[in-house]
């Protein structure tokens, strides 16, 4: 054993310190330090270019009560990842499940229904208003074969957040990957046990199976749900926010504020709003997963 | 059974490529057809010529490729270092370290980006690619992690051994976990350059001139200008998405590996 006060580990210190310096560096300038001129702004009337005016609360009266865009952000917002993420692992889940079958052809399927998981930003949003284009678009076209008229899609303020949340299940292949892995992670005796008992597949599904993999829906959860709260290209580049503020998600209301009106005081607050809005919404997942996460460690304690 | 159902699912997912490929090979005149022609008469594969003339797509390209790789190469050598004082090294704070880390991936970047960008306005490095570059050589919660998990499961007894062999902590971290590293290293790489390639928020605030513009910025402004021209704006999406597809289908299991690593042993 090495003693603790030798040269040895008296370098292993200073080094574990040097070695995360990049980490504590970036933290410090940009993390703490914006975080508090966050803060700070949030009080202010800033446009950058004269000096910040102190204005109290006004902002934060401004956005909690007297700015309905806020209102409609923050629920279009909420619909959007309400909506799609527990979509997206459902689907996600039963793809996953399929190919856990000592399916043949398991490399071709993953690769499938990864690939469009990985392409994001502004040629995916592109290519999505142009197959919900209203007049030569996929979709419509598709359905004049049958002599049906589809709607304006991202035109239309009834379908434009459906349009939205259709275009996110492209990606349920984001997902399969995790659960394949979750899935095989399932210890076979279990099944073995099981199937003693006399229990059907079914049985097995839902005693086994699902309570055995909901640590990795969990995680997708939470972390679906972080970043679809942030969802900003697709709302620039396929509707704008409109028609009628149907898309005016959180993030592109924040940039608009900031970045167009150079309202950076007011924009600061809608920032601190979504990072509220997030912390509630996890720290609720998080809560709720006493009620149905299990994990295998638990099991043993039984 | 399950076949049917796989291969059905697999075709709806396909079909959007499929669209945009068929879309960037026609003529203007055959994209507003009904019912659509997929796959066209006369292949117009001048549409992907049209496009570099039409604007300076290769100069968006070249853009984009400098600014990818800096990230690439600073994600790589930054979050490699940090990841090795949380899983190799021993240091008082370290945990507390790690949790703060942790805790910084709750923390959406909205919050942070309006002071980064007033410091930056007042640094005078608007419309210069240090804004977009320099954080990425400074770690990153998500990436750290992911190599810190990986660094964990190689042996600690190989740094021992190599400890008595008289190597420095950084002569262990440079001969032993490095080179062990490669799997996460690439995984690494190419979550960062997919994140990098596809930054569209970034350049947006950042990115002014023209002569400076992403892909992303361009595509956009090539949107604006031409916005019923789907021909080409498919093509110029193609073109786009091109690297990322390819980068996948040659290094697929990078990409599996690191998933299952952020997301299983976490």
């Amino acid at each position: 054993m090495i003693p603790p006060s030798s040269p040895m580990r008296r370098r292993e210190e200073r080094d574990g310190w040097l070695f995360a310096s990049p980490w504590l560096l970036g933290f410090l300038l940009f993390t703490v330090g914006p975080m508090i001129a966050s803060a700070f702004f949030a009080f202010t009337e800033y446009d950058v270019l004269t000096q910040p005016k102190w204005v109290g609360w006004a902002n934060f009266d401004k956005a909690l009560t007297d700015d309905p865009k806020v209102g409609q952000a923050l629920k279009v917002t909420s619909i959007y990842a309400v909506v799609s993420v527990p979509l997206q692992i459902l689907l996600g889940l039963c793809v996953a499940l399929l190919l856990n079958t000592r399916i043949r052809g398991l490399q071709f399927y993953r690769t499938v229904y990864y690939l469009p998981s990985v392409l994001s930003g502004v040629a995916v949003a592109l290519l999505w208003r142009w197959i919900y284009a209203p007049n030569f678009g996929l979709i419509n076209s598709f359905l004049a074969r049958f002599d049906i008229v589809g709607p304006g899609w991202l035109g239309d303020k009834d379908w434009a957040l459906t349009s939205m949340i259709g275009m996110s299940l492209w990606h349920v292949g984001g997902g399969i990957v995790i659960y394949l892995a979750g899935l095989q992670g399932v210890p076979s005796e279990l099944y073995e046990a099981v199937r003693v008992d006399g229990a059907g597949r079914g049985a097995a599904f839902w005693h086994i199976t699902l309570p055995m993999i909901t640590p990795v829906l969990f995680y997708n959860l939470v972390i679906g749900i972080i970043t679809a709260l942030q969802i900003f290209t697709q709302a620039l580049i396929m509707t704008n926010g409109g028609p009628h503020e149907a898309t005016l998600f959180i993030v592109l209301y924040l940039y608009r504020n900031a970045f167009q009106f150079f309202k950076m005081g007011y924009a600061s607050v809608l920032a601190w709003i979504l990072f509220g809005y997030i912390l509630i919404l996890t720290l609720l997942v998080y809560r709720s997963s006493g009620f149905w996460v299990f994990y295998a460690g638990e099991l043993k304690s039984r | 059974m399950s076949h049917l159902v796989l291969v059905a699912g697999g075709f709806f997912l396909m079909i959007p490529l499929a669209w945009m490929l068929s879309t960037s090979l026609k003529s203007l005149g055959t994209v507003m057809s009904l019912p659509p022609e997929w796959i066209p008469r006369t292949f117009h594969w001048e549409n992907y010529a049209d496009i570099f003339r039409l604007v300076p797509f290769g100069k968006y390209v070249w853009n984009t490729v400098v600014i990818t790789l800096l990230d690439v190469v600073g994600k790589i050598v930054s979050c490699s270092l940090v990841a090795f004082a949380f899983a190799r090294l021993r240091w008082r704070g370290r945990e507390a370290m790690f949790l703060i880390m942790l805790a910084t991936m709750m923390l959406p970047p909205q919050v942070t980006m309006i002071p980064q960008f007033v410091v930056f306005k007042h640094m005078e490095l608007i419309d210069t690619i240090v804004p977009l570059v320099l954080p990425n050589w400074l770690g990153g919660p998500f990436l750290t992690f992911l190599l810190r998990q990986f660094f964990m499961s190689i042996p600690l007894d190989l740094d021992d051994a190599a400890r008595i062999d008289g190597a420095s902590n950084f002569g262990i971290y440079w001969r032993v976990v490095l080179p062990l590293s490669k799997p996460a290293l690439a995984a690494v790489a190419i979550f960062m350059f997919n994140g990098s390639w596809n930054d569209f928020f970034g350049p947006l605030i950042y990115l002014h001139s023209r002569d400076k513009y992403t892909i992303a910025l361009g595509l956009r402004s090539f949107q604006d200008q031409n916005y019923t021209e789907w021909h080409l704006l498919m093509a110029a999406s193609l073109v786009a998405m091109l690297p990322v597809v390819l980068i996948f289908f040659f290094a697929q299991k990078y990409f599996i590996q690191g998933i299952v690593f952020t997301g299983v042993k976490g």
